[in-house]
């Protein structure tokens, strides 16, 4: 058994991290109070800028090509995610409404795009990120052949972006007001807390980072940009309320979907994998993330202003 | 006569305003967002009006056509109502895609199944239908009612339930004899599609769906409008803690709601893999339920106008293709009019501010 986890492990990996960091921008929209169920839209652009940006610069700069796409689909996801922004934070609109409008304008308009630029809609790039084993850990026994062989590159940005963020979050002056906004807007109001503009970079902080989320699954394991995120978004978002909109609970529901799903994926090779049902496999997170909802509803971790419009008036 | 039937009539004028208002907001979210799919049309160097003409010429020009618009819309209607009957109860459906796939699988499963003539087995499987969708709806009714849990999430979650569960339910019990990803083909007796109906509109997709469709848009309408179900349904709906203190029971009210919800989306289901299509796919979840929402919002959450809105919507499916082939301008451009007119639908108070400015500088009283 154990050596079938080693060999299904950076698979799990590959799988989990652009889970993990979509969940994290997730996390900062609606720990300061903004509900985000355009996370699949959001992935989705990001995968689109990048594939884009890559396939134009591959000719001209073939090995950086990857990263100017992975930082393109930074700052596209946090633009398009102004959308959202605009219309729940200045417009007091209603912010599932406007997450699924985000979802279908993002499905819909990078396909025009993109069939305006290839023809066939879909993205092709040459070169994804390639798996690298790091020298000297790798050594280590046992740790190292599991964390530091085969990994990618964007892995090790995104657990730093995710230590970053949990440092920012419970540690910094802007992590306290962010979840003051999400927690108690009026009180962080009164306490001369400008609550639209924390919003404002809450949610383009979850654009920025899952517009990220989606570059990296161009990147390592799709290498092809096909119009839709297949619900990778929205597993993002069962992750973050399974993980209970913390960071550390984030990483482990991803992680727990990305061995989930890479099981189901490869159970069919590996017959030792092949007992559990794909089925199972495939609906626990979601399953899962019900219990959590009934189990926490007596204790629930949910930030109190979450989804609703912060009207400076009412008190 | 009773003295204060004079107030009446005030509040029925009151209410009369209102939808009106939204209507008018809805027509300037269309309007608004074939203005943006027309900007974009002229940014990747097409025509916007030549787009538009065949675009609305591919949904209408014939018979066939129109009969595709009315197929489209079908399933539509049903999602929209799905969506709209929640809503009237305060309750946010967006598990409808859901839901359709649940009725399409129990509507499938029945018509592969059975062997009977098409006058028998038809009803049996659009019951299938209703109830698979109801039943896949009622869970997160009752875990709203039970345990306060979100709805908007319950629903999201049982949409990828669903779809993992026709994506190994499918190739196991009903696998089709050349692909892995779809199931057998339904049998003409086991089909919505009528030979003389197909005919009648040149070889369309129109199926019997259309008319179980008017006649739930009629029901919906009875039930919202003319019942004490209705009644308490939107009483709910308006203000939980008022309705609970006039003695109705919110909580099964909200299960109540989700599971005709869920039911009407199942039909939907019924409307759409069994007569649109002619066998199921896997690892599709159909938009249909995110397309519910818009027309729920763009009908104002009536079944009149969810009528409208999803025949507006079935034309802009039907026409995509016929444009595409006309012009250079790829099929999406609908998709993206769709989207962003639910963009413009939601942020309408942006309209509403700039029209009450635009009242209060001319002095006009409101």
């Amino acid at each position: 058994m154990w050596l079938v986890f080693v060999q299904i492990f950076p698979y799990a990996v590959t799988y989990t991290i652009p889970l993990l960091i979509t969940a994290l921008g997730g996390l900062f929209s609606e720990r300061s109070g903004i509900v985000n169920i355009g996370l699949e839209g959001l992935m989705v652009i990001g995968m689109f800028t990048s594939a884009l940006v890559i396939y134009t610069l591959e000719p001209v700069y073939p090995g950086t090509a990857v990263w100017f796409g992975l930082m393109a689909a930074v700052i596209a996801g946090s633009l398009f995610s102004l959308l959202h922004a605009f219309a729940c934070i200045t417009l007091n609109a209603n912010q599932v409404i406007s997450g699924i409008a985000i979802n279908m304008i993002a499905g819909a308009l990078t396909t025009y795009l993109a069939r305006n630029i290839t023809g066939s809609g879909n993205i092709l790039i040459v070169h994804s990120l390639s798996r690298k084993t790091i020298p000297v850990l790798s050594q280590i026994p046992l740790v190292g052949r599991l964390f530091f062989t085969q990994t990618y590159a964007t892995t090790w940005v995104v657990l730093a972006i995710l230590a970053l963020s949990s440092f920012v979050l419970y540690k910094t002056v802007f992590g306290l007001r962010l979840r003051a906004c999400g927690e108690h807007p009026h009180a962080a109001d009164s306490a001369g807390i400008n609550v639209y503009l924390i919003r404002y970079i809450g949610v383009m902080l979850s654009g920025a980072l899952a517009g990220l989320g989606g570059a990296i699954v161009i990147v390592t394991y799709s290498g092809e940009f096909s119009g839709t995120a297949s619900g990778l978004g929205f597993l993002a978002l069962a992750a973050l309320i399974f993980g209970q909109w913390k960071p550390a609970g984030i990483l482990a529901a991803t992680f727990f979907f990305g061995i989930a799903s890479t099981v189901a994926n490869v159970s069919q090779v590996i017959p030792a994998l092949a007992v559990i049902p794909g089925i199972i496999l495939k609906t626990s997170p979601y399953i899962l993330t019900l219990f959590a909802l009934v189990l926490s509803s007596k204790f629930s971790q949910v930030p109190k202003a979450l989804g609703e419009p912060y009207d400076k008036g009412k008190r | 006569m009773k003295p204060n039937t004079g107030k009446y009539v005030q509040q029925l004028r009151a209410i009369k305003v209102t939808i009106n208002k939204e209507y008018v907001l809805a027509f300037v979210a269309v309007i608004l967002g074939l203005l943006a799919g027309a900007a974009l049309m002229l940014l990747t160097g097409n025509n916007p009006v030549s787009g538009y003409y065949y675009l609305f010429r591919g949904g209408l020009m014939n018979v066939e056509r129109v009969g595709n618009t009315l197929a489209t819309a079908t399933p539509l209607i049903f999602t929209g109502l799905s969506v709209a009957f929640a809503f009237r109860t305060g309750l946010f459906n967006i598990g409808a895609s859901g839901q359709m796939l649940i009725g399409g699988l129990f509507a499938t499963a029945v018509g592969l199944t059975l062997d009977w003539p098409k006058p028998l087995l038809l009803p049996v499987m659009v019951f299938a239908a209703l109830v698979g969708g109801g039943l896949w709806a009622a869970l997160p009714g009752w875990l709203k009612a039970r345990f306060n849990v979100h709805e908007v999430v319950a629903t999201i979650m049982m949409n990828w339930i669903a779809y993992w569960t026709v994506f190994y339910t499918v190739p196991r019990y009903f696998k089709g004899p050349f692909l892995e990803t779809e199931s057998q083909r339904i049998p003409y007796n086991a089909s919505l599609k009528l030979n003389s109906l197909t005919s009648l509109f040149g070889g369309s997709y129109i199926n019997l769906g259309i008319f179980i469709a008017l006649l739930f848009v009629l029901i919906a309408a009875v039930i919202l409008e003319r019942t004490t179900l209705g009644y308490e349904l939107k009483a709910v709906g308006f203000n939980r803690h008022a309705a609970e203190s006039a003695g109705i029971s919110v909580n099964k009210n909200i299960i109540l709601s989700m599971t005709i919800a869920g039911a009407l989306a199942g039909l939907g289901g019924a409307t759409f893999y069994v007569g649109y299509a002619s066998n199921m796919q896997i690892g599709v979840l159909p938009s249909h339920g995110f397309d519910g929402i818009a027309v729920a919002l763009l009908g104002a959450n009536t079944p009149l106008g969810v009528l409208g809105a999803s025949v507006f919507f079935g034309l802009l499916h039907t026409g995509k293709g016929f444009m595409n082939a006309m012009t250079r301008i790829p099929p999406e451009i609908a998709d993206t009019v769709m989207a962003t007119i639910i963009y413009f639908a939601a942020t309408s108070i942006m309209v509403e501010r700039v029209w009450t400015r635009w009242r209060a500088k001319r002095g006009g009283v409101r």
